[in-house]
This record gives structure tokens, sequence and C-alpha cells, in this order.
């Protein structure tokens, strides 16, 4: 498994604030390596975050992500002490889910 | 009457000039207070701790036990007060050379095993970054005190001083060259005055640093050798005398400014 995520969940006002940091080369296939090859594509390309069983952010990347993604986001009805699922899928088929506690801001 | 008119014309143009590059510069500042809040230099900090807690080598053992200079284990604080003497080493030494020590007494490495790899490349990843990651961020906030009073700590201040100033090498470079004015840039990157507190306070400080254009974090040791590349001088072997001379140096200027490690840079 790749290197666990930071995350940190806070609440901002009546929403939660999600800053996620995950760990991940997201190479766009294009890239040459020193003898000249082409360094193989890999990519998250499906991100997903939920809390309390329901999707509150669903993302398709692609390419022009850059190295180790940082997302930064808000979702309205989470509450200190509740969980925050966070999974990426790449074009390789590795995964990684992590979860943080909401705390209060 | 006849000089004054060159002269009023010449403040004038300077204006112009010299508003529109603050205009830039705060852009720029702006700009880097919204990326630094996603510093990968996070994920390094984390892998770093696990690292100094892990037991590793030939003695299985972590680096728990290791002395950065207030005493063994004691992490908080101990990269404010680097580089400095070491009176079980009886020389001067920085972060990266206390690990490498750290790495032969505690963990049992060979000398020559525990300065493997010290710069991460495509494909492998360094120990050393995740490590300094960690210990400088644990004296984030913290203001700079590297002592310059013991003879050995004054004798590297001098012999840094001379590498400062000693031009040399096929474009006849010294670190002087670039880091000698203020104000001085190259292509986009601005250049510190690194004898100048103002400068050296704010920028010396910020090293570790993950570097967007490397993808990783790179260290001041990296830092160094980096220059030393691009002035095309001999290589600059890894925490050498000559390296630690050149952060006594720096460190003089830089003392009093507060720790923002890691930092982010280009």
């Amino acid at each position: 498994m790749a290197d666990p995520m930071r995350i940190r969940a806070s609440m901002a006002g009546d929403k939660v604030e999600v800053r996620v940091l995950m760990s991940h080369e997201m190479e766009t296939g294009l890239r040459k390596d020193a003898n000249g090859a082409l360094v193989p594509a890999h990519f998250i390309q499906n991100v997903t975050v939920t809390h309390a069983g329901k999707t509150v952010l669903s993302a398709q990347w692609g390419t022009s992500i850059s190295k180790n993604p940082f997302v930064h986001f808000r979702f309205k009805g989470g509450k200190p002490g509740e969980k925050v699922t966070i999974s990426w899928v790449d074009n390789k088929g590795e995964r990684r889910t992590d979860e943080a506690v909401i705390i209060s801001g | 009457m006849r000089y004054r008119l060159p002269v009023l014309v010449l403040a004038a143009m300077c204006s112009g000039a010299c508003v529109a590059q603050q205009d830039t510069q705060k852009e720029i500042e702006r700009y880097r207070q919204l990326l630094a809040e996603g510093n990968p230099a996070d994920l390094f900090e984390a892998r770093g701790e696990e690292l100094w807690k892990a037991p590793r080598g030939p003695k299985k053992a972590s680096l728990e036990q290791c002395d950065l200079g207030l005493g063994a284990g004691v992490v908080k604080g101990a990269y404010a007060q680097l580089p400095r003497y070491f009176s079980d080493t009886d020389r001067v030494q920085d972060l990266e050379s206390r690990l490498v020590t750290c790495r032969v007494t505690l963990q049992g490495f060979t000398p020559g095993d525990a300065v493997k790899n010290p710069f991460s490349a495509p494909g492998r990843s360094s120990d050393m970054e995740a490590l300094a990651s960690y210990v400088a961020a644990e004296s984030k906030g913290m203001k700079l005190d590297a002592p310059l009073s013991h003879p050995k700590e004054v004798e590297a201040f001098r012999i840094g001083e001379q590498l400062f100033y000693r031009r040399a090498g096929p474009h006849d470079f010294a670190c002087v060259s670039c880091h000698g004015e203020t104000g001085r840039r190259i292509r986009l990157q601005e250049l510190p005055k690194l004898t100048d507190p103002k400068d050296a306070r704010k920028i010396f400080t910020t090293w570790p640093a993950y570097r967007v254009s490397q993808g990783t974090v790179r260290t001041m040791q990296h830092r160094l050798y980096d220059c030393y590349w691009q002035m095309r001088h001999p290589q600059l072997d890894y925490v050498s005398e000559a390296s630690i001379a050149l952060e006594v140096f720096m460190a003089k200027y830089a003392n009093g400014g507060e720790i923002q490690a890691p930092g982010l840079k280009r």
C-alpha cells in the first residue's frame, strides 16, 4: 500500500473543512527517464470521500494533477467526532483508503 | 541646473520599474502563501518520525537515543541550535552529519553505509530527507540560535567565510557572486544577500524544503551541493567539513530568524 494520506477535517461554521494531502507519483506517461525510455503513466484516476455512508466528493482525475496532490474542500452535514473517509484508485488498480475524525474548528 | 534633470529622470524611471517589481513580488508572496497549506513536506515529516523510531541497521536500534545537541533523544528545539560543536566527535556538525553519526554509533552502520543515498532520485527515496524534515519541523517557530563560541565553531566560521568569498572554477564564481548583493535574482528566483541578516533570517530558516521542481524535500546539504554544481566548482562532498563550515558562516547572519522549515520552494 502507498504512503498514508494526511487528512485534517475541522468545523468551519456549519460546514466541515477537509484538507487532504495524498502521496502519489502522478506520472503522466509522457516523461522520459535518463535512458530515454518513457516512464509509464501512474496516476490517481478516482477519488471518493464519504461521510456517514454518503459520498460528499467524487473526483475523476487525469494526468494534469501534480505529484503529491492536495485537495481542500468543504461539505455540509458533518459534526465533530464523526469520521470522514477518503479513498483513491489509480490507473494500475492500486488503492488507498484513510479516514479522519472531524475536530471542532 | 543642467545636472539635476538627468538625475530626476533616472529617479522617475526607477520608481516606475521598482514599483512594478514590488507588485510582482507581492503577488508571488500571496501565491506562495496560498500554496503553503498543501506542502508535501508534511508527508516527509510523517515518514521521518517513523524512521526516527524504527529499529534499523546491524544493531537493530532506533535513533531515539540520538543526541542532536540538547541531550539524547531530545528532538524539540534541536534544529534551532545547529550547526554546533559536539564533544563526543570533537568537531562541528550540522543536522545531517549528526544523523550520520547516530546511524553509525547507535544503529551500527559502517561510515560508508551511513552516508549512502543522501539525496533521493527517481525510484529511490532518501531516508535522510524524511529524517531532516521531521527534526526541522520539531523546531518550527523557534528562533535560530546556532552558537559561535567554541574555538572549533569560530574556526569553521573562518573557513566558511573564505569559501564564501573565494572565486574559482571556470566561471570564476564564488557564493558571493550570486549572494553578495541585495535585490539580485537569477531567472525568476530572487537571491538573498546571505551576509545581510534581513535576508538571511528569512531564507536560511526555510531549509529543508519541498522543492517542487525536484518533487522531493531537499536539505541544506543538497542546496550547497547544488550551488557548487551550478558554479561549476568540484563536487561538494556530503557532510564534508567544507559544507558544514559554510553552514556555520551562514547561520551567524541568520541567527534570530524564525525557523519555518520544512518550507516550500520552486
